[in-house]
């Protein structure tokens, strides 16, 4: 594996040895062991044209407690926002020797652009490409249900998934649908029909439109941010509306099973698809969540960069080792 | 290929270095096992079992997985994660009793050295292995050895155990001449 692009680029048995590779390094981390060597010498660029705190904050955390070297490059302020191409960008990365790139950009196919021109030699790793995907964030929502209905093992067969809200905006929708289907789960769609992206019929998910229905079917909730930034027209009347409808409160807690889990990928818009006392009740797990993507994402360099990568074979032949 | 220890061999040989290792540490109370996975901590398992017999009462033991350790990550595809489990008090003031199958070239345990320092302060780190076939590369040798058997680099030294290869035995393969 040299890049993480896309779910579709994972096999099945890819995806659980990411998992796999993340309960282990949970557990070391808990186990006092806060920092390995294994990534010394390794330098990880996280390449952000659109603002993120925590994914950015997640993988600069993942890189370090591996001990790799972290460049962070933000679009503001930087010659990214003088109007310097992608194809420039990499080729500075390259330069400078950069081992993996983490890119988030607001255009859909951004990640793949960066890995198909082979303009540099690094990894890519997909941190949200506009409306498309958002890998990693799949995986650590996997994890995190693996991890409290599976207790840590197997595949995820025999749970149902809900995704309720924005699907239309949600990069962490669709890489989601794709990963828990591959791993074996049921997803169900939740959203208004505006909030619906074309062709959605194709994902191979059940589509429902009540989310009073879905809820006592399913094992784990997925609440969705409205993602008022990429919102030019109207797709629903009112806040109000939509929290009634598809928003996340005690009351409508009461219909989710008792073992069924509570997730938001964050950053939550508390009142609106949420309420406040929904996200902090004991069946929600929004913050193991964020504590579950440093593990995961650990795993992802580790698997990336922790062997022999095509970087390494190119210069061992250049030095005619 | 030939057997050079079968399951009895292997047996007394674990059995001995069960009663060594009490009469080094004086008995089991500060001694706490850990085996390299895989074939490590499975003998570390029957260590454990061997001294509570002897000594009736309870050791510690756990495994340490030294993946992310290596030196020669880079020359090879990522390893796959095998468990570390160190007991709940920690190793901080216990002597540490290393296990593993194969001790060859040193730089595993080179490693496991550089793991424990990560975990905690032993007040001492001592080495168990069930074959011990020369060619060091480093400067580590073990306190308790199953068997010394001398080999070429072009050998293969294989322990196969019951709980994965359905057999206790050691193999040596591709010697041209014995």
């Amino acid at each position: 594996m040299k890049n993480l692009l896309s779910i579709n680029d994972l096999s099945k048995a890819d995806a659980l040895e990411i998992l796999d590779t993340a309960v282990e390094l949970s557990r070391l981390s808990e186990n006092t062991v806060r920092k390995f060597p294994t990534l010394r010498g390794r330098t990880v660029v996280n390449l952000f044209f659109e603002d993120s705190t925590r994914t950015r904050i997640s993988f600069e955390a993942a890189a370090k407690r591996l001990s790799a070297d972290v460049i962070n490059f933000s679009a503001k302020g930087s010659s990214l926002s003088k109007g310097e191409s992608l194809k420039d960008t990499a080729l500075t990365l390259q330069a400078m020797g950069a081992d993996a790139v983490i890119i988030r950009h607001s255009a859909s196919g951004a990640a793949h652009q960066l890995a198909r021109q082979e303009w540099m030699k690094g990894s890519v790793i997909n941190a949200g490409d506009g409306t498309h995907e958002h890998p990693t964030q799949a995986l650590l929502d996997a994890f995190t249900i693996r991890r409290r209905l599976r207790a840590d093992s197997g595949d995820l067969t025999g749970l149902s998934v809900g995704i309720v809200g924005d699907v239309l905006h949600s990069r962490v929708a669709r890489s989601n649908v794709l990963l828990l289907q591959k791993l074996g789960a049921e997803v169900i769609l939740v959203a208004p029909p505006t909030l619906l992206p074309v062709g959605v019929d194709s994902w191979g998910a059940q589509v429902r439109y009540s989310l009073d229905d879905v809820l006592p079917l399913v094992d784990a909730v997925m609440m969705l941010r409205v993602q008022r930034e990429r919102m030019e027209d109207l797709f629903f009347p009112t806040e109000r509306e939509y929290s009634r409808n598809f928003g996340l409160n005690l009351e409508r807690m009461n219909r989710l099973k008792n073992t069924a889990i509570v997730m938001h990928p964050g950053p939550m818009n508390r009142g609106l698809e949420i309420s406040a006392d929904s996200a902090d009740s004991h069946q929600s797990v929004i913050v193991e969540q964020v504590a579950n993507g440093v593990s995961v994402r650990m795993s992802v360099l580790y698997l990336l960069l922790g062997g022999a990568t095509a970087r390494d074979l190119n210069l061992s032949s250049a030095g005619g080792m | 290929m030939s057997v050079i220890l079968n399951a009895g061999e292997i047996s007394r040989a674990l059995r001995r270095i069960s009663h060594e290792i009490l009469e080094k540490n004086h008995g089991s109370s500060e001694v706490l096992l850990l085996g390299i996975p895989t074939r490590g901590a499975l003998l570390s398992q029957r260590i454990k079992v061997l001294i509570e017999e002897i000594e009736k009462s309870p050791v510690l033991a756990g495994t340490l997985d030294i993946t992310m350790y290596r030196d020669d990550l880079r020359m090879r595809p990522p390893r796959t994660l095998m468990p570390t489990e160190i007991p709940g008090g920690g190793i901080d003031e216990k002597h540490v009793v290393l296990v593993d199958d194969v001790f060859y070239s040193g730089r595993t345990i080179r490693a496991a050295l550089d793991a424990i320092n990560e975990v905690g302060r032993p007040r001492s780190v001592q080495l168990a292995v069930l074959i011990d076939r020369g060619h060091r590369e480093l400067p580590i040798r073990a306190d308790f050895v199953g068997k010394n058997i001398p080999t070429a680099k072009d050998e293969s030294v294989r322990v196969h155990l019951t709980e994965i290869d359905g057999v206790d035995e050691v193999l040596i393969e591709g010697r041209t001449s014995s």
